[in-house]
């Protein structure tokens, strides 16, 4: 039994404004769940999950690929196994190509606040390495081939706009076309404010995509990672035939803070974790991460 | 504040004061000259004004509590009005309003967000922010409508879905998103009218139509200009230039391509004259009625996919 699964305890609601470590670079990395020191390999090692109270920290779509999909040299193992993994190739593993990597936003509101979105969005793709905040592949998962969206959330918070539109929207009628299930993993700020009414609007498109694919009886599964707000839940993520989330993900409509501003109180513990949505009946499960890909297979076997 | 942003409006309304104020003289007296004198002005000085607002003022006018509700326009334009209650899950959510209608001699659905305009209805309304049940039950009415063969007219003002905790408890996103993916797949002609504010996904979760129309002074957008100012500069007075980059007014949207065309507002607005207003609408709405009923509804919905398939901004490189 992996040792990350020996201390349960419930998850602290982490206050929204804490500043969240994604990928930790140092030795050492500070818990956002429990305030503890974490040795960072250690971390590493345990799909990024903290040992000591089991904080799931947010990952990147790249390693999130690798997380669910079959690897290159290990072509249907369900997930790495912590005791093997305890000296890790060097170099992680390459994983497949964003397929629609080329199309790229064009500022269409001339947006400039206190940079332009233009220069914005440079930084990012520097920083980041996508060139938007989702990334689509194909691939397998336990050898079902599926289509495969994962949003970025280092890239602007995850938000969506047109180019997180199109290229969802295109995920679904790849899937489609292909006759094979969609997964979006969602990790998102909710819209992108820079690109105006457009941004919102690609929630109406991604949604008449899904509808498409509903329509021909193809599974689509939405997993709901930290956070998923705005015009992202309230689209494409809350319409998956299954809606998984990881364990104390942000999950909701309004931010919290937005929320606390309009009612003038302060939100109860828990309010818009994952298990706070499961209670209220919208989603069908919460899953550990690294039961995460054999869960989704043995839904993907129950429905194709 | 309110009163300075409202500036603009202060000269028509002491012209239109003093017009009432002669108006009220008994015909026949030596006021007619002074009188035809300042409705000259007031159209002037109205043209003048509407003339040159800026994005931020033309949000305000989208706001003006004068301007026709959903209610307003079934009132004007339609006979036989049934309103229907409730989504049978939770509760009834006044800040939208559902049912059918005759309209032009047809019978169709109408969903809408309602606006009060005392202080009590305003309340009773929540200020036209919907909670989910306010969804869910537009939604009933829509497959109502699909089951019965009914067109679907949406009116669209709101600055917003309610963001509170029983809205959140009750899945304000899945409401919205779940009213998406049926009204994108709705075997029935839909016919969108923004007519106000049109707040974010609280205004998409009825947007999704073949036909978006968009009256004059009205507003699309992503999040409002002072929600816009305080993520962006930590200031919401700044609402103005956040106005100016968010490009929500009517003629930003025709650009964009998000709405169809664009519905004339009455001079001054369409407060100044609803029942004006509520006809330019209808006449839009059963124009466009016709024009959707004979397509086959494979073909219609194909088109309705291919209008929003097309919104958004990139390049491939
Ligand atoms: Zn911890």
């Amino acid at each position: 039994m992996a040792w990350f699964k020996k201390k349960k305890k419930p998850l602290p609601a982490a206050a929204e404004d804490r500043p969240r470590s994604t990928v930790p670079e140092g030795l050492w990395v500070k818990c956002d769940g429990c305030r503890e020191v974490i040795y960072s390999k250690e971390l590493k090692l345990n799909f990024r999950i903290c040992p000591k109270c089991s904080h799931h920290f947010r990952i990147d779509a790249e390693e999130r690929i690798r997380l669910l999909l079959d690897g290159p040299s290990k072509a249907h193992s369900t997930s790495v196994d912590p005791e093997d993994a305890t000296a890790p190739p060097s170099q992680p593993e390459p994983v497949p190509a964003d397929l629609f990597s080329r199309i790229q936003s064009t500022d269409p509101l001339a947006f400039t606040d206190s940079k332009k979105y233009l220069d914005r969005l440079k930084s990012y793709t520097e920083k980041v390495g996508s060139s938007d905040a989702v990334i689509v592949v194909d691939g397998t998962i336990e050898e079902i081939p599926v289509v495969l969206a994962v949003m970025q959330y280092r890239f602007m918070g995850g938000s969506m706009g047109s180019v997180v539109g199109e290229k969802v929207t295109r995920a679904a009628e790849r899937a489609l076309a292909a006759g094979k299930p969609l997964i979006v993993v969602s990790a998102s700020g909710g819209a992108r404010m820079q690109e105006g009414v457009l941004s919102l609007l690609q929630m109406a498109k991604i949604s008449s995509a899904l509808a498409r694919l509903r329509q021909a009886n193809l599974p689509y599964l939405s997993i709901l990672t930290d956070p998923t707000t705005g015009g992202v839940t309230a689209s494409f993520a809350m319409l998956g035939d299954l809606n998984i989330a990881e364990p104390g993900a942000l999950i909701g409509f309004a931010g919290p803070r937005v929320i606390e501003q309009t009612i003038r109180q302060s939100l109860p513990d828990g309010f818009q974790r994952s298990e706070f949505l499961i209670e209220h009946g919208f989603l069908d499960m919460v899953v550990a991460r690294p039961e995460l890909k054999a869960t989704v297979a043995r839904c993907l076997r129950h429905f194709a | 504040m309110v009163l300075a942003d409202n500036a603009f409006e202060e000269p028509l309304i002491e012209l239109r004061r003093r017009i009432e104020e002669l108006e009220g003289y008994p015909e026949g007296s030596d006021h007619a000259k002074e009188l035809e004198k300042l409705r000259v002005a007031l159209a002037k000085q109205t043209a003048e004004v509407y003339g040159s607002l800026n994005r931020w003022q033309k949000t305000l006018v989208a706001r003006h509590a004068g301007r026709p509700y959903v209610l307003d326009y079934i009132d004007h334009l339609m006979e036989d009005w049934v309103e229907i209650h409730g989504d049978r899950r939770f509760g009834d959510d006044p800040a939208i309003v559902a049912g059918f209608a005759t309209f032009r001699g047809q019978s169709v659905a109408v969903v809408g967000h309602q606006k009060g305009r005392t202080t009590k209805s305003r309340i009773h309304r929540n200020f036209g922010q919907p909670r989910p049940e306010g969804y869910r039950k537009a939604l009933r009415v829509m497959k109502l409508a699909e089951k019965f063969s009914r067109p679907v007219l949406t009116f669209i003002d709101t600055p917003g879905a309610y963001p509170g905790i029983g809205a959140e408890e009750r899945g304000q996103a899945e409401a919205i998103a779940r009213n998406l993916i049926e009204m994108a797949s709705l075997r029935v002609p839909i016919v969108v009218t923004i007519t106000g504010e049109g707040g974010s996904g609280g205004a998409l979760a009825l947007g999704i139509g073949d036909r978006v129309y968009i009256l004059e002074y009205s507003t699309y957008s992503v999040i409002s200009p002072e929600g816009c100012a305080a993520i962006l500069w930590k200031d919401q007075s700044r609402k103005a230039e956040a106005a100016e980059a968010l490009r929500l007014t009517a003629p930003d949207l025709i650009q964009l391509g998000v709405v169809d065309s664009v519905i004339p507002e009455p001079l001054g607005g369409a407060h100044s004259d609803p029942e004006v207003t509520c006809q330019r609408v209808g006449e839009v709405i059963e124009k466009s009625l016709n024009d959707l009923a004979p397509l086959e509804i494979e073909s219609l919905l194909a088109q309705r996919y291919a209008k929003f398939r097309a919104l958004g901004a990139y390049e491939e490189k």
